[in-house]
């Protein structure tokens, strides 16, 4: 019966409903119905909260980078004339007892921020895809394999890890620092990529290819991982905003960025105790934190809201 | 019983309209429909999907979801339905109007007994006490032919079967002795034996309550056999109406003739062209004005495309005569009788080159030998053990020649899914053989599998399923091509000349599946299985999920691919009308086993084996006086449980012969031997499992 309630080409229900059908761009329809993207794009548009994110993410990865043309100091640059001064004309946020700028500090923790989390969000996601996909669609020794791989992974305690081996990569690249946040974020997702490879591997275009002779590595990235992209998708904005939280955690407690680096994290650790004392130091990137990671959370819920219309409140 | 005055109608149904509010725009799903059904009669309501039947019986009876915007009458005995209160309609519902939906399986509910759900429906609407309405739940069910109805009744849905499930559904429709009962579907999930068993209940039912019963299915077969008279829908509303007599063999709208030129006929000897109806139903979105079938319709002229034809009466006919169609040149199909092969092109019969070499000399494509499929059984949640096995597929033999199709039919569990599933694994059989091309697969390197792979190519049932739908076709057609090595200027080339022959435009390349219909998919997929070029093609159900109107255009390209390649195809599926059409061999299936195979005609005109007599008799004909004419073998219970098959004759437990006429000696050796695959009727080539096998006419 729902059949004759919906229109043709009209949205699936589910996590199938995708993103690369862009037909209606291409070629106009007879039926004038709308793709798939532009449904989604509608209903994405359609929800206030998650439009609102993505204006503030925008601004602020904006401000981030334009900022050592808005500020007059640099990050790096220290003020002897001004010493903790609260936030005036010339240093919009205050300086901190050295003489550095809060708001060139804020601005470039801020950059380190935002790419660690997208960097380490997309390495977890592709991780995790690869992995879980493998797992799911070969079966058998190699499934067994890396699922013991999975949970092995997830009975480690991350945090401890990355303090522990924290020592052995001070001096180099914080890429590092990245690839090992990512190294333990991928894992539940994986899990759950597996158990959809496991259900995608008995659809009939999976079958099909497979008795075409298409090898089994080329079906899992042209088949089955295109057809949870808006898992992935999902998924990795969420990743975002927990790898922040993850690097401001470390940061904190001096295990994450480097000096003279800094980061969100390292800043506040830094500066937690003048909280009461010189408020703009701590208040400042404390307040950039909260606004990043709920408008990557807002965006996030506003993505899987418009891809899987049942998840709820639609009609 | 309420009483009527004669001649007025029980339901009165006026301008009734529904429409939906989408993302993509309005969906006008029914539009200005009318129509009354008078007590007693059966009106059955024939359409393809999206063509409004559904939604407006659910408007009926005030079950569309609160979006959807309804407006216009439904009187049932004058009281008016439409707009009704939810509290109001509950008095109605249930107890004066009854209603039958497709899926039995989300119908009753999982955590009570089908005796209490019954119940339940009779203390809604009446006050009797607990036990009495337990007791008439107990006679309802043996009224619809539950065996044993004492003591299934306490039991819980999921420990019947579809088909008995539904025969609930009909009993507790029928526990208020409604003045009319809607059925959706009623059939359309069920398997052919079955639903021959449920439309039996069905009138049973109605002749215990004498309710009127509103049958909406988009089988014309059904309606052939049951109804009384028959409305056709097609984009919203009703196209074609009056007696089964008059719309089976006077049809007057070029839809309702185009829709009965391109069903395929079990009873048909000599193999007919099937018309197409070349397109598809428009989007009950933006419908344009005039005629909603102008695009499809080979007679329109521009007064179709400027406005829409009423449901009027056709010239000529009597004052009493009933029939309407919504044509404008409706009198010019009846002063010159036109059929549907005078309106729509039918392809020209093809030629049969190949096949008029004897069979003996052909070379064998396909040879299946004893094909052995088990899945075990395992007990025990952390030391899993065998505790034993489910042969899903047990000793199956057949062989495919050039050029010729194969239909391997059977219902649903008989195997013919898991059958064709091991021949495209190209694995080694747990027992048994299978040779593609004289090469045989338990002998075979990676690399000859890859390469055999070329020429075994498959087309699956459900086209919305089977192609990925985020690679544009181009992409789709190309995948095959890529990973056989085919050099890369040549690809794109082919990919054109594979939408041109399956009849799909070549700059449609770049489109994704979602922007084509269900037949074009399906095209898509065949066009994307032919892409090696190669010499046998498994068929899946390839017709099945495709709605009536469009299967003909898929059916009468695969024959024309077959003779014009020289393709060899093995056609699996539940519908024989369609095997018949297409297939040039036929083997039936049950249980695991092959019952009965030989020519097809031979196997249809006169078959052998009980159970293919049963099959045969349960297929409706879309043709009312054959249909009203026929004896029907109708089937007891349901298939066996494949885990633990009935001794030696699987057939045995609801065979008729079995039951009625054999002796005691005679079923001694039905349940001690089983029989094997022989000649058994005269001709060397038509083989039947039946120890007592007589051949018999039963269309």
């Amino acid at each position: 019966m729902t059949d004759t309630l919906q229109p043709d080409g009209g949205p699936a229900p589910g996590l199938q409903s995708g993103t690369a059908s862009g037909s209606g761009a291409q070629a106009p329809l007879e039926d004038a119905a709308a793709s798939r993207l532009q449904l989604v794009w509608r209903r994405f548009l359609r929800q206030r909260l998650a439009i609102a994110g993505l204006v503030v993410v925008a601004l602020l990865f904006g401000v981030a980078y334009l900022s050592p043309y808005l500020g007059r100091w640099q990050y790096d640059q220290l003020d002897f004339t001004a010493f903790l001064e609260p936030p005036s004309a010339s240093h919009w946020f205050g300086t901190t007892q050295n003489g550095f700028d809060v708001f060139a500090l804020t601005m470039r923790g801020l950059q380190k921020s935002l790419v660690i989390g997208l960097l380490g969000a997309l390495m977890a996601t592709a991780l995790a895809a690869t992995v879980g996909a493998f797992a799911g669609y070969f079966g058998g020794a190699v499934n067994t394999a890396l699922v013991t791989l999975i949970d092995l992974l997830m009975v480690l305690p991350a945090f401890l890890i990355i303090a522990i081996l924290s020592p052995s990569f001070r001096g180099h690249t914080w890429l590092i620092f990245v690839v090992l946040l990512a190294a333990f974020q991928w894992m539940v997702t994986a899990r759950i990529v597996r158990g959809m490879t496991l259900s995608l591997r008995e659809r009939e275009f999976v079958h099909a290819a497979r008795f075409m002779g298409v090898p089994g590595w080329r079906i899992i990235f042209r088949h089955i991982l295109p057809n949870m992209a808006s898992l992935l998708i999902i998924d990795a904005t969420i990743n975002v905003s927990s790898l922040i939280l993850a690097e401001v955690g470390l940061s904190f407690f001096g295990f994450g960025v480097q000096p003279p680096d800094v980061s969100l994290g390292t800043l506040i650790g830094d500066y937690a105790n003048a909280a009461l004392t010189f408020p703009w130091e701590f208040y400042f990137p404390a307040a950039f934190l909260v606004i990043l990671v709920l408008a990557i959370n807002l965006v996030g819920d506003g993505l899987r809201d418009a891809f899987d219309p049942n998840a709820q409140g639609h009609h | 019983m309420r009483v009527t005055a004669p001649g007025t109608p029980l339901l009165s149904v006026r301008d009734l309209s529904v429409s939906f509010r989408t993302e993509a725009g309005l969906v006008r799903a029914v539009r200005s429909v009318s129509y009354d059904v008078a007590p007693g009669e059966v009106l059955g309501i024939v359409g393809e999907s999206g063509s409004g039947k559904s939604v407006s019986s659910l408007a009926v009876m005030n079950l569309l979801p609160g979006h959807a915007e309804v407006t216009g009458s439904a009187r049932l005995n004058g009281q008016e339905l439409i707009g009704q209160s939810d509290d109001a309609l509950s008095a109605v519902r249930g107890s004066r109007i009854a209603m039958v939906f497709q899926d039995p399986l989300s119908a009753l509910t999982p955590v009570y007994t089908v005796g209490d759900q019954i119940a339940e429906a009779i203390l809604v609407h009446e006050t009797v006490s607990r036990g009495e309405a337990m007791r008439r739940a107990v006679d309802l069910l043996h009224t619809v032919g539950i065996p044993n109805a004492a003591q299934r009744a306490t039991a819980f849905p999921h420990e019947f079967s579809g088909g008995m499930r539904q025969r609930v559904m009909i009993a507790m429709a029928i526990a208020n002795r409604p003045s009319l009962i809607i059925a959706d579907e009623p059939t359309t999930a069920l398997d052919v034996t079955i639903q021959a068993q449920i439309l039996d209940v069905l009138q049973t039912a109605r002749r215990m309550t004498g309710a009127a019963i509103v049958l909406i299915t988009h089988d014309l077969g059904v309606i052939a056999g049951i109804a009384d008279r028959v409305s056709v829908m097609y984009a919203g509303t009703i196209v074609e109406t009056g007696s089964v007599d008059d719309v089976f063999y006077r049809p007057r709208m070029p839809y309702t003739l185009g829709l009965l030129g391109s069903i395929p006929r079990a009873d048909a000897g000599e193999r007919q062209p099937l018309t197409p109806i070349e397109g598809t139903p428009p989007s009950l979105i933006n419908l344009p004005t005039g005629c909603p079938f102008v695009p499809r319709c080979p007679m329109a002229q521009d007064i179709c495309r400027r406005e829409e034809p009423g449901l009027l009466p056709i010239a000529g006919r009597e004052p009493a005569d009933t029939q309407r169609a919504a044509c404008h040149f409706k009198d010019d199909i009846e002063q010159r009788q036109l059929t549907s092969r005078d309106i729509f092109p039918a392809p020209l019969p093809s030629s049969d080159a190949v096949r008029s070499v004897p069979r003996e000399q052909r070379q064998q494509m396909l040879v299946v030998q004893d094909l052995v499929k088990s899945y075990p059984q395992m007990k025990g949640a952390v030391l899993r053990r065998k505790v034993g096995e489910v042969r899903a597929v047990d000793g199956v033999s057949f062989d495919i020649r050039e050029g010729e199709t194969l239909g391997l039919v059977g219902e649903s569990g008989c195997g013919k899914t898991t059958t064709i599933m091991e021949i495209l694994n190209l694995g080694r059989p747990a027992s048994g053989h299978i040779a593609v091309l004289g090469h045989d697969t338990a002998r075979m390197s990676g690399a000859e599998k890859f390469g055999i792979r070329r020429d075994l190519q498959v087309v699956f049932q459900d086209p919305m399923a089977s192609l990925d739908p985020r690679l544009p076709i181009g992409e789709i057609l190309a995948e095959p091509l890529r990973a056989h090595g085919v050099a890369p200027e040549r690809v794109s080339a082919r990919v054109r000349e594979l939408l041109t022959l399956v009849g799909l435009r070549a700059e449609h390349v770049n489109r994704y599946p979602a922007a084509f219909s269900g037949g074009q998919r399906q095209r898509i997929g065949i066009a994307r299985a032919l892409a090696l070029e190669p010499k046998i093609l498994v068929l899946d159900e390839p017709v099945s999920a495709l709605d009536v109107s469009v299967r003909a255009g898929v059916i009468n390209l695969l024959e024309r691919l077959r003779d014009q390649l020289g393709l060899s195809y093995l056609f699996v599926a539940h519908d024989l009308a369609v095997v018949r059409h297409i297939g040039n061999r036929v083997a039936v299936m049950y249980l695991g086993r092959i019952i009965e195979s030989g020519d097809v005609d031979e196997v249809f005109d006169r078959p052998a084996h009980p159970y293919t007599q049963a099959l045969l008799s349960a297929i409706p004909l879309p043709d009312p006086h054959k249909e009203r004419a026929r004896v029907r073998i109708v089937l007891k219970g349901d298939l066996p449980s494949p885990a633990n098959p009935p001794s030696g004759c699987r057939f045995r437990t609801r065979c008729q012969k079995f039951a009625n006429e054999l002796t005691e000696p005679q079923r001694q050796r039905c349940i001690d031997e089983s029989p094997a695959l022989l000649p058994r009727t005269g001709s060397p080539d038509h083989l039947d499992a039946c120890h007592w096998a007589t051949a018999v006419e039963v269309l």
